[in-house]
């Protein structure tokens, strides 16, 4: 009808209206993405109970798949892991000796346990991201189950990322291998710190960049636990992220760059732990939650900001602030962030104030 | 308004199971894109002004319920579905090569305009990296699911033509 006869003049008339109206939402998503939130929340609201119907049927799916997997290696699975549990239980009254030994001397010596006894709550991943490019998933728990934005993620034996956005049954997290993803962390055995940064460059090596590593007195080697500093300002402090593989030192000689290996395997991840508890530092809370709103939205922002340079070394404010420049694979200096305003955070620590 | 709403729960259904099904079916941690099936198809079948409001409805939903810059995904696939609704003109819809061949030209734009905003911008320059492990792994997917899928949306985009006709001619 006449539908058919405005199609040729309807069809620009539509796409000048709807670009302006896109760009001016992009626009707003820049600037201040809080407004759009309210959006953002009915969408999850609507489509979580599906999304986790469908994650539910693909788990089930996929265990159809492999209850053909063969009994006679599932039968030998069992008789080894019966040995390990044998194993364990002798190692662990051990260490339940070692740990009251422990306990009783951090009271002698007034200190306090920090790590062991966060409160965490399970989840279970609904669906990851729209497209191939970034790392971010979506789970089955938000705001009614207590989680915030900022929460750490870990899943069994170390980190999987944080959590950037929460409605009140869902929840998204960035995961520590995403792109935009900078964790200040320390070597454990030297407290040296470093910047862990996803890369997806690396991702099918199944490794991180390790960057701005300090260490002058050479002591910190291949193998080495490295963990989540006390100086960051959203990470918990302790949790295990990953080992060492590759160190190099970077051509100023001050820092030295590698890569490191996460314990978790990102490539499986079903079920989450979130840690209740935030790490509080001085500034507000409204304040870190739209720092996080930014640095997550802010992929384009961050874009324009940090410029074309080939060279991205010390680009962004934050981390040229940090330390010495890295001059490695750059990967660090490209993006603004929450880590790497972590390392910052001992020297310019009232930024987020 | 029967096309309306069919087109709605089309696009509905697509994002999501492009962003929840689909982490299931990942090959090499790699998932089709469905939308540009969606788009390009329609923009192929009914032109320009399907093309991109199709594009623009679904790259929105997909911008509202994943993280990243609201409009953005809108802006790019109304586009496309804008661009290759010029087809509509030049080519024939019901032959399996044509859309195979519109549907990958438009995966490797729309992974070309992604590359440049969300990574070239940030610094990432290795491009030829990104297009053998994002890019032309993506385009591959597509095309299978291609294959698979549009003999599906064309019977129903003939079957909404039909029921079109029949609602004017009851009108008439």
């Amino acid at each position: 009808m006449g539908q058919k006869k405005n199609t040729h003049a309807g069809s620009k008339v539509f796409i000048i209206v709807l670009s302006i109206f896109c760009i001016l939402l992009i626009g707003v998503s820049i600037v201040n993405s809080d407004a759009l939130s309210p959006l953002r929340q009915a969408g999850g609201v609507l489509v979580t109970p599906i999304e986790k119907g469908i994650s539910s049927f693909g788990s089930w799916a996929g265990r159809l798949g492999n209850s053909f997997t063969d009994t006679d290696s599932l039968r030998s699975e069992n008789e080894d892991l019966k040995s390990q549990v044998e194993a364990l239980q002798a190692e662990n009254s051990q260490l339940v000796l070692d740990k009251e030994e422990l306990n009783r001397l951090q009271k002698l010596m007034d200190l306090k346990e920090e790590y062991s006894d966060y409160e965490t709550t399970g989840a279970r991943v609904i669906s990851k991201g729209s497209g191939n490019w970034f790392s971010e998933f979506t789970i089955d728990k938000g705001s009614s189950d207590g989680i915030k934005v900022n929460c750490n993620v870990i899943s069994g034996s170390g980190l999987v990322g944080i959590v950037t956005k929460v409605g009140p049954n869902w929840a998204t997290v960035r995961s520590i291998i995403d792109d935009d993803s900078n964790v200040s962390a320390m070597v454990s055995t030297t407290s040296d710190t470093c910047i862990i940064a996803g890369n997806l460059e690396l991702i099918d090596t199944g490794v991180l960049s390790l960057v701005q590593l300090t260490d002058t007195e050479n002591k910190v080697h291949v193998g080495d636990k490295v963990v989540t500093s006390d100086i960051s300002e959203k990470y918990l402090p302790g949790i295990l992220i990953g080992y060492i593989s590759e160190l190099n030192n970077n051509p100023n000689n001050l820092s030295k760059s590698g890569q490191l290996t996460p314990v978790v395997d990102f490539r499986h991840i079903q079920e989450v732990l979130v840690i209740l508890k935030t790490k509080d530092y001085v500034a507000s809370p409204d304040d870190s939650s739209s720092n996080v709103v930014d640095d997550v939205t802010g992929a384009a922002s961050a874009g324009t900001s940090s410029g074309t340079s080939s060279d991205s070394t010390g680009t962004s404010a934050d981390t040229s602030s940090a330390a010495v420049p890295s001059g490695g694979d750059g990967s660090a200096g490209s993006s603004r962030d929450t880590a790497s305003a972590g390392t910052a955070g001992s020297g310019t620590g009232g930024g987020g104030q | 308004m029967i096309r309306k709403l069919s087109m709605a729960a089309l696009i509905f259904v697509t994002v999501i199971a492009q962003c929840s099904l689909f982490q299931v079916f990942e090959i090499a941690s790699i998932k089709p894109n469905l939308l540009i099936i969606l788009t390009v198809s329609f923009a192929l079948m009914r032109g320009r002004k399907s093309g991109l409001l199709t594009g623009f409805f679904g790259g929105l939903l997909m911008d509202i319920l994943f993280p990243g810059t609201i409009g953005f995904n809108a802006m790019v696939y109304m586009w496309i579905g804008y661009i290759f609704g010029y087809s509509y003109r030049i080519f024939y819809d019901d032959d399996i090569k044509t859309p195979l061949l519109l549907i990958s030209l438009a995966d490797l734009l729309y992974g070309i305009v992604y590359y440049f905003f969300m990574f070239a911008l940030r610094g990432r320059i290795h491009f030829f990296y990104y297009l053998g492990r994002i890019i032309i792994p993506e385009i591959l997917y597509t095309i299978i699911m291609t294959f698979i899928t549009y003999h599906l949306l064309f019977k129903i985009n003939r079957k909404l033509d039909k029921t079109d006709k029949r609602s004017i001619d009851s009108l008439v």
